[in-house]
């Protein structure tokens, strides 16, 4: 059995269709990578999972159990296996607590009032590489590195099967990025842990993930192996993501297919296949809707694939 | 013959603080030539925003300029009088902000923000309105005329970011300076932007100082690169000799950690473990050594010269030090 398993969810706000139908699953210990450019609804998609966004339509299932529109009651005590992992490292820590009060805040949520809160700070503390003085201090004391650690702290704090980790990286300095990526990839590998995690930055995904999805509009246009997508990516708006990687190599010859125009209002989506008017390989066919086609673990929503 | 239009020399700026004087930029020493594109790279508190609000002279109520000289075309703007800098900036030097959601006024058209930076131009407002439309079509906004009538909600970000650089090079700059432009953006757009800027720098041959930590974006779009650590210098040069053969330990290693650069998944990634030294109480000696793996004895007590090893590659590092005076 899977451990998520996302069908055809559907989010609108009022007459804009943010997700139009996303459905992928995440096997335990499996990190899973969504990909696409801004407004393509990544963040709508695992907020949605976490029960913080609506989904008016499709399902949701963890280990099993149906969760999308969920109740809170039936949410908190799941929030015990499923932890969330926030964008804003510094904006998602309350300024008025000390990090101790952050990273056992979940244990006293859940009602764990056995549990020695002082020992599990340093536990936790220690598990992310902060030094242990630092559970007396406060979120503004802290570099942005730092609050991302507190941050990885706080959700592994109660030991769950799966993060949503919206963009753990952005604003980071490449050489602590690494650092959060190898302790993400290590405890992963102590602890189980699965993993649904969005970026932008194509570079990280190829560490970090086992499969990926690429996204556009609110739509999955490709998944696949990690491997197989940077290798043999087959849908053009993938290809063009991956051309778009700057390299650092100033003689790097870069095969740059560039995308046309801006993604196009959720109010009006283009018909046929939405990626059409911007896409460098459009053929006629394209007026026509793709539908979602799998081939082995590799899936494409494109009319006029690339070989 | 390369004319000199921006020289930074021996640049020292401190920040007065409860805790005494923070050095924030020590001896910073590099010049931007005419029509050149300069990159700055460095990890947060490296010094790049100082540095950027220090040359436009938009600095906090605690700066101290303690040494050296910001020349622009040979006028030390450091003696400069309000007055003059207030004519110099958005004229002769502009600035694009990391930020293109925060950048434009949220209550005004970017046709009327686009008259109100030509309040120095004595041309009348069709004129000026028409210059406007024309500087939104050459950074590829499509039907500017419509567009002038918009609000800034009404643009994504990237067209916002475009729109700025286009206000930026109204005034046609002698020196577009850039701080952290495509940051805030992701990769498919950086990548217009940069194309943007590398059309737009042949069409008004202005010089752009370049701020970014994307290694990526600066290997692309710079001819020369200023490779900052803790508020100094420690490696400058051409593009190619900084990312094909870096001379300092600090520049090797922070490409060794761009993950771009990896090409083959990696289970660990390289990092650079320690962290930066407290500008308020600097250590004696080089200030990267406690990172460095390759540091030596004489790194603990001298701090090494910014050596030229050849042509225009500069390197502060004892371990170049007996190539450069031999």
């Amino acid at each position: 059995m899977s451990l998520l398993n996302v069908v055809d969810l559907n989010t609108s706000y009022g007459p804009i269709n943010v997700l139009a139908g996303v459905s992928f699953t995440v096997e335990p210990g499996e990190t899973y990578a969504l990909v696409g450019e801004s407004g393509s609804g990544k963040t709508t998609v695992i907020r949605a999972i976490a029960g913080l966004a609506p989904a008016q339509d499709g399902s949701v299932t963890f280990e099993g159990q149906e969760i999308r529109g969920a109740p809170e009651s039936v949410m908190r005590p799941l929030r015990k296996d499923m932890a969330m992992m926030f964008q804003d490292p510094v904006g998602s820590l309350s300024p008025r607590l000390t990090i101790r009060s952050l990273i056992t805040e979940p244990y006293r949520i859940q009602g764990m009032k056995d549990r020695d809160l002082d020992a599990e700070a340093k536990r936790l503390l220690a598990m992310v590489n902060l030094p242990t003085h630092f559970a007396d201090r406060y979120p503004y004391q802290l570099s942005g590195g730092q609050a991302r650690r507190v941050g990885v702290a706080r959700a592994l704090a109660l030991e769950p099967k799966l993060i949503l980790a919206d963009e753990p990286t952005a604003g980071l300095d490449v050489s602590v990025q690494g650092e959060l990526l190898n302790l993400l990839n290590d405890l992963r590998e102590r602890l189980g842990l699965a993993m649904v995690i969005i970026t932008h930055n194509l570079s990280v995904v190829r560490h970090v993930a086992d499969r990926m999805g690429i996204m556009y509009l609110g739509r999955l246009v490709e998944e696949g192996t990690t491997e197989t997508i940077f290798n043999n990516p087959r849908h053009p708006y993938t290809r063009c993501l991956l051309s778009a990687n700057p390299e650092p190599d100033p003689d790097a010859r870069l095969e740059r297919i560039a995308l046309k125009g801006e993604p196009p209002s959720l109010l009006k989506r283009p018909s046929g296949c939405e990626f059409r008017e911007r896409c460098p390989f459009a053929k006629d066919i394209c007026t026509q809707t793709p539908q979602w086609e799998m081939n082995g673990d590799h899936g494409l929503r494109c009319l006029a694939p690339l070989s | 013959m390369t004319e000199k239009l921006l020289e930074i020399d021996h640049l020292c700026v401190d920040y007065e603080t409860g805790r005494g004087d923070l050095k924030a930029l020590r001896d910073i020493t590099f010049n931007v030539n005419k029509g050149e594109i300069v990159g700055i790279v460095g990890e947060s508190g490296c010094g790049k925003s100082t540095l950027i609000s220090s040359i436009l002279r938009l600095t906090a109520p605690n700066t101290r300029f303690r040494e050296g000289e910001i020349r622009f075309k040979e006028q030390d703007l450091l003696q400069a009088s309000e007055r003059q800098m207030r004519d110099l900036r958005g004229s002769d030097i502009s600035i694009v902000f990391q930020d293109p959601m925060q950048t434009h006024n949220p209550v005004l058209t970017i046709g009327q923000q686009m008259l109100d930076i030509q309040h120095r131009s004595k041309q009348s407002k069709a004129d000026k309105l028409s210059h406007a439309a024309k500087m939104l079509g050459a950074v590829g906004i499509p039907d500017p005329d419509a567009r002038l009538k918009q609000y800034p909600h009404e643009f994504s970000g990237g067209m916002r970011q475009r729109i700025a650089i286009a206000m930026a090079l109204m005034s046609e700059p002698d020196l577009l300076i850039a701080d952290e432009p495509t940051t805030a953006l992701d990769a498919t757009l950086e990548v217009q932007i940069i194309e943007r800027l590398q059309e737009l720098q042949r069409e008004f041959h202005c010089a752009i100082l370049f701020i970014s930590h994307h290694l990526g974006v600066i290997a692309e779009l710079c001819d020369r690169v200023v490779v900052m650590y803790a508020g100094a210098v420690v490696e400058s040069g051409e593009v190619r000799e900084i990312f094909h053969n870096p001379k300092h330990p600090y520049t090797r290693r922070l490409i060794e950690c761009d993950p771009g650069h990896i090409k083959e998944r990696a289970r660990i990634l390289p990092t650079i473990p320690g962290e930066v030294p407290d500008l308020a109480n600097l250590p004696g000696g080089c200030i990267f050594r406690d990172r460095c793996d390759q540091a030596m004895a004489r790194c603990a007590t001298e701090v090494p010269p910014l050596d030229q090893l050849k042509e225009g590659h500069h390197a502060a590092c004892w371990l170049n030090h007996a190539e450069a005076t031999s």
